[in-house]
Formats: structure tokens, C-alpha cells, sequence
């Protein structure tokens, strides 16, 4: 009795690992840092998704933020024997010996959204976007904008010292570089958070004037443009045309805020880091083409005209 | 024939090997050494301070602190690197200080009557922001010693890895078990926590043993630190958060008795390879949530919780079942 059992599991095991392996031709294992934001959310469902529509197998782990997690999760796919592995790394450094078992077993590893520490040579490529890019994505629609009219900007800042905020402020200025009729005349920290965004809003309001001296808003990111939106239209201003708007991510929310023309433009942070992480593999794996060791995403601009509200159709089930 | 007090033992390794059974009749691919290699490896430092955790258990005592100086250990030793000291310098000056903190709780915990609780509540607390006034941010460590340490492993037949980590909590298993059943401190400890009274009354050196078993913990806390710090090669002050609940768990579900007394050094090894195994299930299945490693482990907790109560009830000294009938009913 026991032995017909366990010879029928068997037996339905190999049916459908057959099954599996003819509908797919390729397993990926990816092991993401957990979903401690929408964006990251939004991240794991695009992945979800490309890997889906090319029929990959995608094995996926969630490391509840934690690097022992995604190194055993890793350790778990290479012996698994899968035919690649994907990573968004939670910190930068330690990575070096579970990475080395990978090349080992002869698995392509491919870094997202964030880079690492460790010799190049252990993974095949890194897919992410480059934050100073899209700061001066923002300030060249900005320059673009207001043309030789005399424009003073207020910035809200993400989280004091943390790298996208650095660098989306770098690549901001850059862009302002040799326009001396656009001055960032206030910049404070709203923390990348909506509240904070609203209540650094409404100082800056206060202090210039009830907002008359102020001709365009910066925000490192989108949800702190929501933040600054609400309290501009609580000043008795209308967002979008007394003030602009301008933010980083292109989250759901800001597209709402420019379908009513509340917003101006927003740079996205694409979440989908796989799809190209994806066609690297695919065209590593079938001819062994070493794909740059760097791609950058598109940081693609988003204004009124490129009908924000479809946008937000497609974007508002992503898990944002 | 198995004593009733080791009856939950008993159930732990049941459960692991049925789990993985039924793991390796879905994926074939878990019957293999590197899997085994593996479970060692990656658990290597939750085992090692589980070990720690069985014996503050049997005691009746807790140790929340266990994470944190796990945090604090590894970030010790990447500041200390970076400055130039040697890591096995760096090593034994990280155990030493683990090892001083402990005694110092257990000296804390015996002289001021506190509950070991509260004491080492605010030992987590200390260890975390020493860890963060060290450095906030994650730093690398390498080390041509590291490296050799990293690679001392034996090759298992079918590409799998015994590695040093793997080793060494295994053998900390071992004295740990010897320790227990072999000793004078091990006696004293299952006595202090069958009843503190009546051990004293039996004349066990309470105070001693109490400092010596939470400078165990803090010692056992600190090589856990050591085997974290050799799996990341980094020091991270956010490591390990939590951890301490994870080794709790792994000791309980390993079948030491939650209110002291009884328990297998052992059954803990089976405890720490069954949160494993479950996490190896996930990321095997790879579409369910890795959640589900709680609720699994918070089911297993329950249901030991439940099995000791039962046991406790028929045949534990101290729970006769006329304990049963409510006061004044």
C-alpha cells in the first residue's frame, strides 16, 4: 500500500517536472530585498510579469530586508540548479562567496536596481538607473519650460545624506548650470515622505511670500510633490500653473495630479529593472554575448501631454 | 525506550525527517549533499547561539540580547580590521568582550533579583547602539586569514561543501551537549531551572552557576557574531534584528521545555534545521511568500507549547492534573 503511494507520487512528480521542463525553457531564481515600498512592489510584479510573457520559470524569494536571507536564498537556488540568478541587493558589501559559488556552478548572476562591492568578474552585468541622470532629466524639462524668464525654484530633498537624494540634487544643478535666471532660492529635507513634504511646503509658502515668489517646486520624489500639491492648494494657489511641479519615481498618484494639471512632469524610476536583465541573459545563455557591465534603465520623462491618465491605468495595479 | 521528558525530542526529529521526505518526494533535487551542505552552512550562526539560548532556557532564564551582540560582534570586528588588526586578534577580543557583557547580565540578573528578562531587554538595547556607534554603515572585511578560513571546507560527494561554519557549529553542538549532561555546571543548570529553591537548597552555587551561564550566552553570542561576520564578510549594524526570537524558537521546538528544567542540547540542532529546511522549501517552491517560514515556525512553537503542557500535565512533577480544577470551583 505504502509503496504504491510513494511509486504514484513519483510518478506525478516526473510527469510534471516533464511538463515543466517542456513548456520552459529557463529557470530564474530571484531574490529580492522584500517590499518595504511601492516602488519595490511595483519592481517584484514587473518582474513577475517579464519573466511570465518570455515563459521563464521565476523562482522567487523574499528577504523580509535581511542579507543572510538572499544569501541562502541564493545558496538554495544554485542547488536547485537554476539557469540564472537574480539579485537586488539589501547592502553592498558580502557578497563575494556566495557570488563565487555561483560562478562556480557556472550560473550567471545579474545585479538590480543597486550596485555592489566585489570584483566584476563575479556577475555578469548590473541593471540600474542613474540617479544623477534623472535629477538633470528634471532640471532640462525645467530649463525647457520657462525659457529666459526669471524662475526661483524650491527643492524638497529626500532623506538627509542617502544616495538618490545626493544625487538626484547633483544632477538638478547641473542642469541649471549656465541658467542664471532659473535659482534654487530654498532647499530643505522632506524626508521622501508625503507629510514631510507638505509641511516643508508650507514653511517655504509662508516665507516667500505667501508663495508669490515662487515659480516652480523640485521634489526628489513624487510623493513629496503630492505632499507639496496639497498644501500649495491649501495656500489658496493653484498647483501646476500658479506654481509647477516637477518630481522624481512617476508613481500612480502623480499621474492623477496631472491628469487635473496639478503636476507638471515626472521622471520615472522604471521598475521594471528585469526586462533587460532578462534579454541579457537570454542572448548570454544562447551565444554567450557578455552584455556591458553596466545597463542603465531609461529614465524616461513623463508632462501633461502624454496622457497621464492612461499612465495611471496601467500603472495602478503594479502594486505601487 | 523514551522517557516522557524527552518525548518532544523525540518529536522534532520526526517531524524533520518526515519534512524532508515530503520536501524531497516534490523536489527531488533537495535529496542531495549540497543541500545538507547548506543547511548547515547558512544556519550555522542562528545554531551557534542557539546553543547558548538552550542553556539560559533549561535554566528558566531568556536572553534577549543574543541578536544584538551578534550585530555588535561582527561590526566589532570589521572596524577592528579595517584599522589594521589582525581578525583572529579581532576574534578573540570580540569573544572576550561578548563573554565579559554576558557575566556582566548574570551578574546583574543574580545580585539585583531582576527577571532575566528585563535585564537583557536592556542589554539588546546597549549591544545594538554600541553596534551603531561603531558605524552605521555596512563594512567589508577581507583578509587573506578570512579567506582561508572560507575556504577549509571538505567536498562531499555530489558537489557539496562541509564548510568551517558548518564544522564549528557542530562542534559546538557537541561540547554543548557534553556540557549539559556531563558536568557540574550542566546539573546545576537543569537544577536551577527545575526549581531555584530547592535547588539552592540542594546547595547548587546559584550565583556562580547564573553568571557563567549567561557569559555561555554571551560567549556562544559572540562566535555566532564571529560565524556571521566569516558568512558576509561584513559588519552591518541592522544585521541579525530579531534573531534572538529565531533561536528562541529553534530551542522550544527543539524540545527544551520553556519554564526550565528539561531539555535536549541536541534537540535544538533539529529545531535550527527545521527553520531551515522551511526556508529551503520556499525558496525551492519559489512563488510562495517566504512569510510563510513564521507562521510555519509559530505553528511548530504552538503545537510543542501544547505537547509540553500535556506532558507537564501527566507526568511532570510539578503539574499533577488536579492542578487542573479551577480554585473554589
Amino acid at each position: 500500500m505504502k509503496r504504491t503511494f510513494a511509486t504514484a507520487g513519483a510518478v506525478a512528480c516526473l510527469a510534471m517536472a516533464a511538463g515543466m521542463a517542456m513548456a520552459q525553457d529557463m529557470t530564474v531564481g530571484f531574490s529580492q530585498i522584500g517590499s518595504e515600498s511601492g516602488w519595490r512592489a511595483a519592481e517584484t510584479t514587473v518582474t513577475q510579469q517579464e519573466a511570465e510573457t518570455r515563459g521563464i520559470d521565476l523562482k522567487f524569494a523574499d528577504a523580509q530586508q535581511k542579507q543572510e536571507n538572499q544569501i541562502k536564498a541564493i545558496r538554495g537556488f544554485i542547488a536547485q540548479g537554476v539557469d540564472a540568478i537574480l539579485i537586488a541587493p539589501v547592502v553592498a558589501t558580502g557578497w563575494d562567496a556566495v557570488l563565487e559559488e555561483a560562478k562556480e556552478a557556472e550560473i550567471p548572476v545579474v545585479l538590480l536596481d543597486r550596485q555592489i562591492e566585489a570584483p566584476e568578474e563575479l556577475y555578469l552585468t548590473a541593471v540600474t538607473s542613474d540617479q544623477v541622470y534623472e535629477g538633470k532629466v528634471a532640471g532640462d524639462w525645467l530649463v525647457g519650460e520657462v525659457g529666459d524668464a526669471d524662475c526661483n525654484v524650491v527643492e524638497l530633498q529626500g532623506t538627509t545624506g542617502s544616495s538618490p537624494a545626493i544625487n538626484r540634487k547633483a544632477g538638478f544643478e547641473q542642469a541649471l548650470e549656465g541658467h542664471d535666471n532659473i535659482r534654487i532660492t530654498r532647499s530643505q529635507t522632506g524626508d521622501f515622505t508625503r507629510t514631510k513634504g507638505k509641511e516643508v511646503m508650507e514653511s517655504f509658502i509662508k516665507a516667500e511670500g505667501g508663495g508669490a515668489n515662487i515659480c516652480a517646486v523640485y521634489a526628489h520624489n513624487d510623493d513629496m510633490a503630492v505632499g507639496a500639491i496639497q498644501a500649495i492648494k491649501e495656500a489658496g494657489l493653484n498647483p501646476g500653473t500658479d506654481i509647477k511641479i516637477v518630481s522624481i519615481d512617476a508613481v500612480p498618484d502623480i499621474f492623477l495630479a496631472m491628469a487635473e494639471g496639478e503636476a507638471n512632469a515626472t521622471v520615472e524610476l522604471t521598475p521594471n529593472m528585469a526586462g533587460p536583465a532578462f534579454d541579457a541573459l537570454a542572448a548570454f545563455i544562447a551565444d554567450g554575448t557578455e552584455p556591458p557591465k553596466w545597463i542603465q534603465t531609461e529614465s524616461k520623462l513623463y508632462t501633461q501631454a502624454d496622457d497621464p491618465q492612461a499612465v495611471y491605468e496601467a500603472k495602478k495595479d503594479l502594486g505601487y | 525506550m523514551i522517557r516522557a521528558r524527552n518525548l518532544p525530542f523525540a518529536a522534532t526529529v520526526l517531524i524533520f525527517i518526515i519534512a524532508y521526505a515530503l520536501c524531497v518526494m516534490q523536489f527531488p533535487n533537495m535529496l542531495s549533499t549540497r543541500v545538507v551542505g547548506n543547511l548547515l552552512t547558512d544556519n550555522a550562526f542562528l545554531g551557534i547561539a542557539a546553543v547558548g539560548m538552550t542553556f539560559v532556557i533549561l535554566s528558566g532564564g531568556i536572553d534577549l540580547s543574543v541578536g544584538s551582540v551578534i550585530a555588535f560582534t561582527s561590526v566589532f570586528i570589521a572596524v577592528t580590521v579595517r584599522a589594521g588588526m589582525h581578525p583572529a586578534m579581532a576574534f578573540a577580543l570580540a569573544l572576550v568582550i561578548s563573554t565579559a557583557f554576558g557575566a556582566l547580565m548574570g551578574l546583574t540578573i543574580h545580585a539585583l533579583s531582576m527577571p532575566p528578562f528585563v535585564v537583557t531587554l536592556a542589554g539588546m538595547f546597549l549591544a545594538r547602539g554600541a553596534a551603531f556607534l561603531l558605524t552605521t554603515e555596512s563594512v567589508p572585511i577581507s583578509h587573506p586569514f578570512l579567506d582561508t578560513l572560507g575556504d577549509l571546507f571538505f567536498r562531499l560527494p555530489g558537489k557539496g561543501r562541509l564548510t568551517f561554519l558548518a564544522m564549528l557549529m557542530l562542534a559546538v553542538f557537541v561540547i554543548g551537549a557534553i556540557i549539559a549532561k556531563r558536568t557540574r555546571f550542566g546539573a546545576n543548570v537543569y537544577a536551577l531551572g527545575g526549581s531555584p529553591q530547592s535547588a539552592e537548597l540542594m546547595g547548587v552555587p546559584v550565583r556562580a552557576t547564573t553568571i557563567r551561564l549567561y557569559a555561555l550566552s554571551g560567549a556562544l553570542a559572540g562566535l555566532a557574531g564571529i560565524a556571521y561576520t566569516l558568512y558576509t564578510s561584513a559588519g552591518y549594524s541592522l544585521a541579525t534584528v530579531g534573531m534572538e526570537l529565531d533561536a528562541i524558537a529553534a530551542v522550544v521546538v527543539g524540545g527544551t521545555l520553556l519554564t526550565g528544567g528539561a531539555g535536549l542540547v541536541m534537540g535544538t540542532l533539529f529545531g535550527v534545521l527545521i527553520q531551515g529546511l522551511i526556508q529551503t522549501y520556499i525558496v525551492f517552491d519559489g512563488t510562495l511568500s517566504s512569510w510563510w517560514t513564521k507562521i510555519v515556525v509559530g505553528l511548530l512553537l504552538f503545537a510543542f507549547i501544547v505537547l509540553q503542557r500535556v506532558i507537564l500535565l501527566f507526568h511532570g512533577p510539578k503539574g499533577k492534573p488536579a492542578r487542573m480544577v479551577p480554585a473554589g470551583g
